[in-house]
């Protein structure tokens, strides 16, 4: 259910509008949803709205609990 | 792609793989439901019910905004895109979903309505203000994600004072129907199908947030993870509902940390509940009618209600008998139960809602999956 | 009466009904537009056909009609476009394309400045491919009953002794080779639609195959079994019509499949899969083997093959999938697209 994509955020627009950039994609999205967005942030876009920051700590936090579930896992044998 | 390929990282998925088999119980079967057509693809798409041990069952639920919209509804925006005043704008998705008779909007554009594809509220808006002399109509679908750029486009509209913009308003809410299949399952009736637990929306929590799971968790004794759409954020839901299986735990857990909070986004909520209000009840395809489940625009907003502005009729279309859309969105049947899976129903010619969008769990599984349904015959 | 010239005002003019019936008006505009752009000794003789030698053995012969929106893309135009194709569609044979033909159905109202656009491209397309357009024809219809320009072209070819590639001839074994990245045309023409726009640097992969197609029979034509462009639909299109043609199933490699990266997120943006995606400078050859080696060497020496890679196998099944081992280990099928590629939400 809906098709959402990370984003970053290359320049704020004037009417709540910005640019995005994903992987040398341009798109100007409306940004209107999320408050004190900097350049640089990344967003979720769904349907050329941004829906939320992605918080970088957070996702940080997810990979390495990934990586340790991955270190334990014993080899298949 | 920052953000995405860290999280489709195959051997890290192999790996997760064997953690899973290790805390599952060998002598127990677990059976989740993954709410969301997104994890539905993100499923059949990577293969991981190849990864997964046999005794965990993904069953399919009804979270694709697409196959959920009753035939009536696609009866009706067609024959509003059939008014020689209306230019419609629709998401691509809408184009091939089957109305009653077969009938879809693409069909409706073949014979001259004019339907247009946009990506976004924004272009149904540029649309309109491009063409004050017709009047402009956006088929809004979608679960609680996709209700907020709806809202923002009547926000625009009003500062705008576009006389001509209006939308067909079929937003759809997640909580009640996640209650409509939990309040449907009896476990004592072998039709029904018993749930372990749920795999929650990754993108309509960034807007709703974890806490209306909570009741459900509660209520229902059930564990809900809240998980991305990208598979390695699957595969560690899928671990983490084990987990409270296995410690007979009934929690709200969120795994999409990176996007999801308890609260959501209050700002898309306060636009939604500004525009927005509860309709009594709204139809769902395979669900039936389901109260206080849909939005309608509110009373100050009749204006841009194209159901009050053209004075739509309310259209119910019955589905094809045969076809099994209502239960295989319930999770009781699989896509290869249904008689007219593969047959007469395929995408390119889709009977049901199931075959039509690709987040469709028959669809999905024709994509996806179908070499399984072979495999398992032949061994 | 004076037979003197007025110019066509090629600036700001505009094509009218008369352009295109058999008048004076419509000579000068073959002749300014389409002669001058073509520009070849068989065309300077003003006949309604061409005459050419042809040499001994086999000829193939190819017909195509290019419609498209819009008409300019990044990486080329319409009129590029149809030499490109028709080349490709030629060459797949393994043959040596020779002559092209272009018929027009211009809409009453185009800019006589893009139909000078589009054949200078073709005429460009033509010379740069060193294969010449020798015969034309030109209609106008009145405004709404065309999209600007249609372009119909025909090609033909001399077949090298001893090929007889066709795709009925894939078997169990063989590889498949892709000469580069993936959906690189389609991309690039869908980001410039109307309600979908967004900014790339991506153009268009539109070019013509048969120099490297030559390289690969010098290097090695009886290890190819059959070759295709995969256009419209994607290679997930192609390899299923091979699959039915040859009846045989395929498995191809996830990993191994050339994206790029700025193709992949307009799909993830999107929601469109980029073996769907059309391509216009690309070729698949399902080849032997043993032969796969060498011709992957011959392919990455030429400038259109630099990034070719072996992406996976022809297999026996009887229910003729293609098959796909993602890069987490499953499987998937890859079907041919249903319908046409529509944006998805969800």
């Amino acid at each position: 259910m809906c098709l959402a994509i990370p984003a970053e955020v290359t320049e704020l627009l004037p009417d709540e509008m910005a640019r995005v950039n994903i992987d040398g994609v341009g798109k100007i999205i409306s940004v209107a949803l999320i408050e004190n967005l900097k350049v640089g942030d990344y967003v979720i876009l769904h349907v050329g709205y941004a829906l939320t920051r992605i918080d970088p700590e957070e996702a940080r936090h997810t990979l390495a609990l990934l990586a340790e579930l991955g270190g334990v896992a014993e080899p298949a044998s | 792609m920052k953000y995405v390929d860290e999280y489709r990282d195959g051997n890290r998925a192999r790996q997760l793989a064997e953690v899973i088999a290790a805390t599952a119980a060998p002598d127990r079967l677990y059976r989740f439901m993954e709410f969301c057509g997104g994890h539905t693809h993100a499923i059949s798409r990577y293969g991981l019910e190849d990864l997964l041990p046999d005794n965990i069952r993904m069953i399919h639920g009804p979270g694709c905004p697409v196959c959920v919209l009753p035939a009536g509804r696609i009866d009706m925006a067609i024959a509003l895109a059939q008014r020689p005043e209306v230019t419609l704008c629709v998401y691509g998705d809408l184009m091939r979903v089957p109305g009653s008779q077969r009938n879809s909007l693409l069909r409706a554009k073949a014979a001259g309505a004019d339907v247009r594809m946009v990506y976004s509220t924004l272009d149904a808006i540029a649309i309109a203000e491009q063409q004050p002399a017709r009047e402009v109509v956006f088929f809004a679908i979608g679960f609680e994600t996709t209700t907020p750029p709806s809202a923002m486009a009547i926000r625009l509209a009003t500062e705008k004072r576009l006389g001509n913009f209006s939308i067909f308003c079929n937003h759809v809410l997640t909580p009640p129907a996640i209650q409509a299949i939990l309040d449907g399952v009896d476990l004592a009736d072998p039709d029904q199908v018993a749930l372990d637990g749920f795999v929650g929306p990754a993108h309509v929590s960034t807007v709703i947030g974890t806490r209306p799971y909570e009741y459900f968790a509660e209520t229902f004794a059930k564990p809900v993870v809240i998980a991305g759409f990208e598979p390695l954020d699957v595969m560690q839901a899928i671990l983490m509902l084990v987990q409270q299986v296995n410690e007979d735990r009934h929690q709200v857990e969120n795994q999409y940390i990176r996007a999801v909070n308890r609260d959501g986004n209050q700002r898309a909520q306060a636009a939604v509940a500004e525009i927005f209000e509860l309709r009594a009840q709204f139809e769902w395809r395979g669900l039936g009618l389901i109260p206080h489940s849909g939005l309608k625009l509110k009373p100050a907003y009749a204006g841009f209600d194209a159901e009050c502005r053209f004075e739509m009729p309310e259209l119910t279309a019955a589905d094809n008998p045969a076809c099994e859309c209502g239960t295989i969105l319930r999770g009781v049947k699989k896509p290869a139960d249904c008689k007219l899976f593969g047959t007469v129903c395929t995408p390119d010619n889709p009977m049901g809602s199931c075959m039509v969008s690709s987040e469709g769990a028959c669809a999905a599984h024709w994509t996806y999956g179908r070499f399984r349904d072979i495999q398992r015959k032949a061994s | 009466m004076s037979d003197k010239r007025r110019k066509l005002n090629l600036r700001t003019g505009h094509v009218d009904l008369s352009h295109g019936s058999g008048g004076r008006a419509m000579a000068h505009l073959i002749a300014d537009v389409f002669h001058a752009a073509f520009n070849n000794e068989w065309l300077a003789r003003g006949n309604d056909q061409a005459a050419f030698d042809v040499g001994q053995g086999r000829m193939v012969m190819t017909t195509d009609g290019y419609v498209i929106s819009p008409l300019f893309f990044p990486g080329g135009n319409i009129g590029s476009l149809a030499v490109h194709g028709t080349i490709n569609d030629v060459a797949m044979a393994g043959a040596r394309p020779l002559y092209l033909s272009a018929s027009f159905i211009i809409e009453e109202g185009f800019a006589l400045a893009e139909l000078k656009q589009i054949a200078d491209a073709m005429g460009a397309a033509a010379r740069e491919a060193g294969v010449p357009i020798v015969t034309g024809d030109t209609k106008v219809v009145e405004r709404g009953k065309a999209d600007g320009v249609f372009i119909s072209t025909t090609g033909i070819g001399a077949l090298p002794d001893g090929l007889d590639l066709s795709a009925d001839k894939a078997r169990a074994g063989d590889r498949v080779l892709v000469s580069g990245t993936l959906g690189d045309h389609g991309i690039a023409v869908m980001s410039k639609r109307a309600n979908m726009t967004f900014d790339t640097d991506l153009v268009s992969d539109s070019a013509a195959l048969h120099g490297l197609v030559a390289a690969m029979v010098a290097a090695d034509g009886a290890g190819i079994r059959v070759m295709r462009d995969p256009t419209r639909g994607g290679l997930a299109a192609t390899l299923n019509e091979l699959a039915q043609q040859s009846g045989v199933g395929f498995r191809i490699n996830e990993e191994s499949i050339p994206v790029r990266p700025a193709v992949a997120a307009a799909c993830e943006l999107l929601g469109l899969d980029p073996l769907n995606v059309a391509n216009e400078g690309k070729l698949v050859a399902i080849v032997a083997p043993e032969a796969a080696q060498g011709l992957l060497a011959a392919m990455r020496a030429h400038p259109l093959g630099q990034d070719a890679v072996d992406i996976g196998e022809v297999i026996a099944d009887d229910h003729r999938f293609v098959q796909m081992t993602t890069s987490f280990g499953g499987g998937r099928i890859v079907d041919w697209l249903s319908g046409e590629q529509l944006p998805r939400i969800c």
